[in-house]
């Protein structure tokens, strides 16, 4: 009975194929929107936190705002490097800069920190070295540059013992990192340049350290040691600084792109509604125009729950087809989206897919139920008296 | 051979009332009649004497208002619309003026339909459709759809379907309407073949010339029924 239902319903969509494809349009672009707006945020996000995830879940990173008269210098963060949970630490003075190279200029963000830095933010050299600690007792003007830097400034060709002028000052190239793939790389621009902490807090005017990066062997104890040790010197001013832990950004973005999914999630699942109210639109048409067929069934024999089965099975029908030419649809347009986007790859996921498959079920069904009842309930003498 | 003298259909006092603007309409009026088993019987009447409402209550499409009813021995009171279409499916096999076929579907499916109601297994399903369609001489058409069909054939795929059940009876409502003369008569030899095999056949017209063909007659005018005797059969002939 049901794999002849299933025949019927076949035969009842392909004999008028224009009207069955467009009765399928809502559902199609309700999967579709559904499907790839949940797996471009999935994406996105998945992308993002292996980004954090790969920046260090275990690094921690403090800004002080109000030293009280007590600033931090190097000789504190050695204290704290002292810690059990501590790895590496490194101060990171920041200002933005002019940099110049024969006649090249261009604006950069100049770090100063301590060779740490390399490791707690896992930056790879290309070619060249980095900052060394007798650059920093030495105070030697010498700089490292990033990929994009170095490739505005000398193109391809070797900056290796190139002297750059930065805000005036002579600095002597001694490495190039290689290029930043990462999204956020891509996203917060990657024209920046590293010089020993010692140089940069004399050139910027600010001889102590208002910001340092911790690479921890447990962040949550860190996070505690570092943030009751502050407290201590700042006099108990919560106000005076602040210390964030990487793990609890990458967390609170998980909340930000579950709700985003959501929100996403659930416009897409109105338009798949919309699609199963033209699956009901156009089977209450089907059910009028063929009351002869349904009286003809009924003389031969065909009950309520035969004919109920039939229409209702047309209209599950409607939504799977509808259904499976979305998820294609949404594999090629992910696969788009991944070839244009570059760095990040989209892909549908097997929650996603059942999540569109259970979705357009229940609404074939919902919405069939209405004119396959209509269907089921004529009466046989009016439906075999019926001339469409 | 069949069981003679087995009544088949028994009708007692059915009357069928219809509202029409609020008058009240005796399509049926005390209506009873008796059809026995292996018959050939027409009902004839002009159009609007009721005989379409005879046929209806026959053919358990509908039921009667007032009287008493009994099917192959079935009291067909007012059943819900499955059990009469269980019944309609078992004991009736009904053959329409306009063949009323599916078009979409093949001789050979149209002639299965009424199994499929059933619930038969596909196997015998394929089997018992095949020897109906092979009974009317269409196993050449058994692809075809009615489209593809003459009027002549279409009607005998109806038929076809109608056998497919073994019913009780079959009941024929203007079966050669729709046909020409010399078409139709191919459709009434083919009854007398079926009436021979031993089918119970009630058939609906408005032709006299065509209920002249019957064993019988039950005449219909204005809701009363008039009903030619019937002569009781031995094995041996007539008593």
């Amino acid at each position: 009975m049901i794999i002849q239902s299933v025949k019927m319903a076949w035969e009842a969509i392909t004999s008028n194929k224009m009207r069955s494809f467009l009765t399928m349009l809502g559902i199609i672009i309700g999967v579709t929107a559904l499907v790839v707006l949940v797996s471009l945020v999935n994406g996105a996000t998945s992308s993002i936190t292996s980004e954090v995830e790969a920046l260090g879940n275990d690094m921690i990173s403090v800004n002080v705002f109000d030293d009280k008269g007590l600033p931090l210098r190097l000789e504190d963060l050695n204290t704290i490097a002292e810690y059990e949970s501590v790895a590496k630490i490194a101060p990171s003075g920041s200002s933005s800069a002019k940099v110049k190279y024969l006649n090249k200029d261009m604006e950069i963000s100049l770090y100063g920190t301590t060779p740490a830095y390399y490791n707690i933010q896992g930056l790879k050299l290309d070619y060249g070295r980095f900052l060394k600690s007798a650059d920093l007792d030495n105070r030697s003007y010498v700089a490292v540059l990033s990929h994009d830097t170095a490739k505005e400034l000398f193109s391809d060709t070797d900056a290796l013992g190139k002297n750059i002028t930065i805000d005036g000052r002579i600095f002597l190239v001694v490495g190039v990192l290689k290029e930043d793939e990462s999204f956020m790389g891509a996203f917060m621009g990657s024209k920046s340049i590293y010089v020993p902490y010692t140089v940069e807090s004399r050139m910027s005017g600010i001889p102590y350290i208002i910001s340092f990066n911790v690479a921890s062997t447990d962040n949550t104890a860190a996070e505690s040691e570092i943030n009751s040790m502050l407290l201590q010197r700042f006099k108990q001013d919560e106000e005076a600084f602040n210390v964030i832990n990487m793990s609890t950004i990458s967390s609170t973005m998980d909340t930000i792109t579950g709700t985003l999914t959501l929100l996403l999630g659930g416009i897409a699942a109105i338009s798949l509604l919309v699609g199963g109210i033209g699956i009901m639109n156009i089977m209450l048409v089907s059910v009028t125009e063929r009351t002869k067929e349904i009286g003809i069934r009924k003389a031969i024999g065909a009950g309520y729950g035969s004919i109920m089965a039939q229409f209702l099975v047309e209209a599950l029908m409607l939504s799977l087809l509808g259904c499976t030419i979305g998820l294609l649809l949404s594999w090629g347009l992910l696969e788009l989206a991944t070839a244009l986007a570059g760095k990040i790859k989209f892909t549908m996921t097997a929650d996603v897919v059942a999540l569109a498959v259970g979705f357009s079920s229940a609404i074939g069904l919902i919405f069939g139920l209405y004119p396959a009842n209509k269907a089921a309930k004529k009466h046989p003498i009016e439906a075999l008296r019926y001339e469409g | 051979m069949t069981n003679k003298n087995k009544p088949i259909i028994q009708m007692k006092g059915i009357s069928k009332f219809y509202n029409v603007g609020g008058e009240e309409v005796r399509a049926l009026d005390n209506a009873s009649i008796t059809i026995y088993e292996g018959e050939f019987v027409a009902i004839i009447g002009p159009s609007g004497s009721g005989k379409s409402t005879l046929m209806n209550i026959i053919g358990c499409l509908d039921v009667a208002d007032k009287g008493e009813y009994l099917l192959d021995g079935q009291a067909i009171e007012k059943y819900t619309d499955s059990e009469l279409a269980k019944i309609r499916n078992k004991k009736i096999g009904f053959i329409f003026q306009s063949f009323n076929l599916l078009s979409r579907m093949s001789t050979f499916d149209n002639v299965a339909l009424p199994l499929i109601y059933q619930g038969m297994p596909m196997h015998e399903r394929k089997q018992r459709a095949m020897e109906a369609i092979e009974r009317v001489a269409l196993a050449d058409r058994a692809k075809h759809k009615p489209t593809e069909l003459s009027g002549g054939q279409q009607q005998r795929v109806a038929i076809a379907r109608a056998l497919a059940t073994h019913p009780t009876i079959l009941l024929a409502d203007e079966p050669t309407g729709n046909l020409d003369s010399r078409t139709g008569e191919d459709i009434m030899h083919l009854f007398h073949e079926l009436h021979e095999a031993g089918n119970t056949i009630v058939l609906i017209t408005h032709s006299e010339k065509i209920a002249q063909q019957a064993e019988r007659r039950i005449r219909i005018m204005d809701g009363h029924v008039e009903e030619e005797p019937y002569t009781f059969k031995t094995e041996g002939g007539i008593i």
